[in-house]
């Protein structure tokens, strides 16, 4: 690292009153040819460019991102991390993930403000008490740390979550698992961004693909509206426009595209130490540094590229939340946002080849994505230097929705990713 | 969040209405004589169009009964609705 953040640079820096910081990173134009583009410049796709410089020996690469850094989902999801998925497939991948994330501040030199909270999910009837055991066996027998909290125990490890017995959904139990928590959103994208940029990776924003080139079943380059860019190879990490960048070169995915809100309130004192998510009521909240509640609500039935979503959707979640924590009911609600989020199928995402040489997708990350954000930056990297995937995503294919070998996970998925 | 214009009961609001998604996807004639690509491309393959995309809306809470719509998914404007079995507008493309 060129510039590296430490004490001693931080007391240099404010005998100059904090005038003289270096950029974190470039802001370069276009060259004519790179060996590899990444489209998309959020986390994912910084971290895909950053883990192909660094472990894979490719200098000249460039991410093109259509409006700023980590403008898109990545500045607009709950900022939940955890790996307690129910197949072995996702655990590998999100447990990958999970253990990037633990070293990710020591290896980008920059704080993403990792905490290790733990993330406690709510069982509200008996099928989510079976579902969720079942899913703890699952997660212990893959190495995931899990375990079952029966209502005292969650009761006394969030004393807030009102457990009488007597409300619409009463907490019959919940699962637990302590190694998950949170991470600053937008502190990800940038410092894989500086990380990247460091190493020669040129990071072009607001330069929008316009159109694939192709010759015969390659490709050749991206049109861009800063002119056109010749690559061999290109990575797309588009998130809800996926299928937007899909067309430019004839393909369909698998993928529906729908608003998925979340909202913060006023900052207050710490209350809620964790993170508490309930999928059968559809709820969840943490609370950020800053002190807001942060909360998550769902997604619309409908394709929409809109970044807005419904009212109606919001007001369910409000009135599980209060139901849950009553205590917030005088709380006022200061901003409400929505993303676009990339839904497949089977809840799984896709980091893949398509039959397209060069042309590599990593998408359908739906309502979850940014909690795998560094492992799916580091398998993608893989698939893109080696023209194959890692055996970490090689379930993670395009081929699977021919072949009908899905990675189903609804149930640790459902609408609380 | 928009109002939806149902062919049979009129205008109302969009959580009346549940989504089906993308239209005018024909169930194959002869299911046995499909192969695994054209089972994938039936059942999982969207055009999951940013612009102009015609869908099936069923009036759930409402008269029950299935129309299609086309809609502007950038912006979330109706711009036409018309009876299943109907052909689409040929104005829009």
């Amino acid at each position: 690292m060129k510039n590296k953040y430490s004490v001693f640079s931080l007391i240099k820096n404010a005998l100059s009153q904090h005038e003289n910081w270096q950029q974190a990173w470039g802001n370069p134009e276009p060259k004519k040819e790179y060996d590899a583009i990444i489209v998309g410049g959020g986390g994912h796709g910084l971290a895909t460019a950053y883990y192909l410089a660094k472990k894979h020996n490719l200098k000249n690469i460039a991410v093109l991102e259509k409006g700023w850094i980590g403008g898109g989902n990545t500045g607009r999801n709950t900022t939940i991390i955890r790996s307690n998925y129910l197949w072995d497939a996702s655990a590998g991948l999100y447990d990958h993930a999970l253990k990037l994330w633990e070293n990710l501040s020591q290896e980008l030199n920059y704080n993403v403000m990792f905490s290790q909270r733990g993330v406690m999910n709510l069982a509200h009837n008996l099928q989510d008490v079976r579902d969720l055991k079942r899913r703890t066996h699952a997660n212990r027998l893959n190495g995931i740390d899990a375990v079952w909290l029966n209502t005292e125990e969650v009761k006394k490890f969030c004393p807030i979550i009102n457990t009488s017995p007597d409300i619409r959904y009463p907490v019959l139990g919940g699962t637990l698992q302590r190694r998950a928590g949170t991470a600053r959103h937008d502190a990800v994208a940038w410092g894989y961004a500086r990380g990247a940029s460091d190493m020669g990776v040129d990071i072009i924003q607001n330069c929008e693909v316009k159109g694939i080139k192709r010759n015969g079943d390659k490709v050749e380059g991206l049109e861009t509206t800063k002119g056109f860019i010749k690559t061999n190879k290109i990575g797309v990490v588009a998130a809800g426009h996926s299928s937007v960048i899909a067309n430019m070169a004839g393909l369909k995915l698998p993928l529906e595209s729908k608003p998925l809100q979340a909202l913060v309130s006023e900052p207050v004192k710490p209350i809620i130490d964790t993170v508490v998510m309930s999928n059968a009521v559809h709820a969840y909240v943490s609370q950020s540094d800053k002190g807001e509640l942060v909360i998550g609500a769902g997604t619309d039935s409908y394709v929409s590229y809109t970044q807005r979503g419904s009212h109606n959707i919001v007001e369910e979640t409000l009135k599980a939340i209060l139901e849950l924590y009553p205590i917030f009911s005088r709380m006022k609600m200061l901003r409400q946002w929505g993303g676009i989020v990339d839904i497949c199928p089977d809840a799984s995402p896709i980091i893949s080849k398509t039959n397209i040489k060069g042309l590599y997708f990593n998408c359908g990350w739906g309502t979850g994505g940014f909690k795998a954000t560094p492992g799916s930056g580091d398998l993608f990297a893989h698939t893109i230097a080696n023209d194959e995937p890692h055996k970490l995503n090689a379930a993670f294919n395009l081929n699977r929705f021919v072949s009908g070998d899905l990675v189903d996970e609804h149930g640790a998925a459902a609408v609380a990713h | 969040m928009f109002l939806i214009n149902c062919p049979f009961c009129g205008e109302r609001d969009q959580s009346e209405f549940s989504s089906g998604g993308e239209a005018h996807i024909v169930r194959p004639k002869q299911p046995t004589e499909l192969s695994d690509d054209e089972w994938a491309e039936y059942l999982f393959m969207r055009k999951n169009i940013k612009g102009i995309q015609f869908e099936r809306w069923n009036h759930a809470h409402g008269c029950r009964k299935w129309f299609n719509a086309v809609r502007d998914t950038s912006n979330d404007k109706i711009l036409s609705v018309y009876k299943m079995g109907e052909k689409p507008p040929l104005n829009y493309k």
